[in-house]
């Protein structure tokens, strides 16, 4: 703010003169319902769930695979040769241990998101998902893990096909 | 390209929730804006907004919505939206407005209202995970921040406390801040690092805050700036990257969008040597480590370095080279459009000289504003001198 005006508009509200109705407030709800296509790249990634493995995308002009598989490489723009089975191995770049929600609602039992690069794929080239079994204390970057899928019977063509990750013993 | 002037800046209060709406927000810091350089919105021939996702607001199309808080009745009008870096994304739409010749009055005005979506304003960025491969995960804002904060630790050996000094610095200048949230001259890093754990390595203390609140600022070409102000601040430099939207397919160490906005900005303003050639910084810091992995994606720290220069104190508001003087997103407040554009006009005010109890010392030549966002991937970057 500068030396030059003395004036600051702006009025701070606290949260209990709106719940005690001292300001008036209009309250609604909005309804959002969508359906998403899955488009050729995301539906092989989809399928190869349900199928148990995890799908990545190949270019070969720039010999580079990738996960979440697209069907074009930002590098060159030229549309990929193939979609290919991956390991469902991988190395943590990276984790947290989260203790509260979206809507910021405490939770005792941290989950554990984590980027995971996924064994076959280009260096860096990772997805986010969450580790399991595992003590939250011994997460680590770099650790080796692998995917914990549902049953066979119970996959439906979705990420959460995989269920999480857990320590890899090799 | 025509020469482009910062001449006049208003900013509203930021706080938590705001009983005024977007509108009035943006009409109070727009009045003020042009009243600080004796103008009227006749004088304004464009009218450029910024202004984040719709989805805070529940509103559709929220720039024709905010448009005559605005001032933009009857006049071109354009918003423009960049998440997190729209706030210095909008002047420089402005800025091109004017460079073009198209226009010789220009204002820009920032506005957000993050309070109203309930029961926290964290529930609108949820769209910004893909919909089909992330968001059946029920991840959080937070998960991103977090998982980019411990790789760049764990990449150059930083420690919570290196990170936890940014906090301290930024609440601490921002106690001098008028309009400032969150200031708190006495705040230690055993506050920080004592804060309540939200998503390991992010505590309470390492977050901004929701908040409510509007910027505006008037851009004039070069001969009708002189005619204004005996003080033009110009904007020597303007500059812009997109990185790729898969963001678990990229480096999280280093911000490699912010470095290449950073070129573009210092080619156009001839700065060789930024280290030495820019004397004010106000990087993005909505959380707490994101000032130092943005200082080094600006060339303005060696990569893993940044904390060594705020344990220095080279980042003090009287240090070498002082970084978030204005007291940030972290001191100050983070209404995201309206909190980029608060550290553009923190450079006007710093480089006139009026920016009384925050004045960095030794009379500044030349400032850079950055600011970062939708999914960890926009850099923008506007460089002030006088």
């Amino acid at each position: 703010m500068s030396d030059q005006i003395s004036n600051y508009p702006g009025t701070s509200l606290s949260e209990s003169q709106i719940q005690d109705g001292e300001v008036l407030s209009f309250i609604d709800k909005m309804q959002a319902d969508f359906a998403w296509d899955t488009g050729q790249a995301i539906s092989s990634y989809l399928d190869g769930f349900k199928q148990g493995y995890i799908t990545g995308a190949y270019c070969s002009h720039c010999r580079k695979t990738v996960v979440p598989p697209r069907s074009v490489c930002e590098w060159c723009f030229h549309e990929m040769d193939h979609y290919l089975p991956l390991a469902d191995t991988g190395t943590v770049n990276t984790f947290s241990l989260c203790y509260v929600t979206w809507d910021v609602q405490r939770i005792k039992e941290p989950e554990i998101p984590a980027v995971i690069e996924i064994d076959g794929a280009s260096p860096l080239h990772g997805i986010m998902h969450k580790l399991g079994e595992i003590e939250p204390a011994n997460v680590t970057i770099g650790m080796r893990v692998q995917a914990v899928w549902k049953p066979p019977e119970l996959r439906e063509g979705s990420i959460t096909d995989i269920l999480y990750f857990k320590p890899l013993e090799e | 390209m025509r020469k482009v002037a910062v001449v006049g800046a208003g900013m509203t209060k930021f706080v938590r929730r705001a009983l005024e709406t977007g509108k009035e927000l943006a009409w109070q810091a727009s009045s003020m804006a042009l009243d600080s350089c004796e103008l009227t919105m006749d004088d304004i021939e464009a009218v450029c907004l910024g202004t984040a996702p719709d989805a805070f607001d529940g509103v559709h199309m929220n720039g024709e919505y905010l448009s005559d808080g605005a001032g933009a009745f009857r006049k071109p009008y354009m918003r423009s939206y960049v998440g997190g870096g729209t706030g210095v994304f909008a002047p420089i739409q402005g800025w091109y407005h004017v460079a073009s010749g198209m226009f010789d009055l220009v204002l820009v005005v920032a506005e957000e209202k993050m309070s109203s979506y309930y029961p926290h304003a964290q529930g609108a960025f949820l769209t910004i995970f893909d919909h089909t491969t992330e968001r059946p995960l029920k991840p959080n804002l937070l998960w991103i921040f977090a998982l980019e904060m411990n790789r760049y630790m764990q990449t150059y050996g930083i420690s919570k406390e290196d990170i936890a000094r940014v906090a301290v610095k930024n609440k601490r200048n921002a106690a001098d801040h008028p309009s400032a949230l969150l200031g708190d001259a006495d705040i230690t890093i055993e506050d920080v690092l004592n804060s309540e754990v939200l998503a390991w390595p992010v505590n309470r203390l390492d977050v901004s805050p929701v908040s409510d609140g509007a910027v505006a600022l008037v851009l004039a070409s070069e001969h009708v700036a002189k005619r204004l102000t005996d003080k033009p601040v110009w904007i020597e430099g303007v500059g812009w990257n997109l990185d790729t939207a898969y963001w678990t397919n990229r480096d999280l160490a280093y911000p490699r969008y912010v470095e290449y906005a950073a070129r573009m900005a210092y080619d156009m303003a001839g700065i060789k040597e930024p280290r030495k050639q820019i004397h004010i910084v106000e990087p993005y810091d909505p959380f707490d480590y994101k000032e130092l992995h943005h200082l080094e994606g600006l060339q303005l720290a060696d990569r893993g370095q940044a904390p060594q220069l705020v344990a220095d104190g080279v980042t003090s508001r009287d240090g070498d080279m002082p970084v978030c003087p204005s007291g940030g997103l972290l001191g100050v407040g983070n209404p995201i459009a309206a909190a980029g554009l608060m550290k553009v006009a923190e450079l006007f005010w710093q480089l006139r000289g009026e920016a009384g109890k925050r004045q960095v010392p030794g009379t500044p030549k030349r400032g850079l504003a950055q600011a970062w966002g939708d999914l960890m991937q926009v850099g923008t970057v506007v460089i002030l001198g006088r």
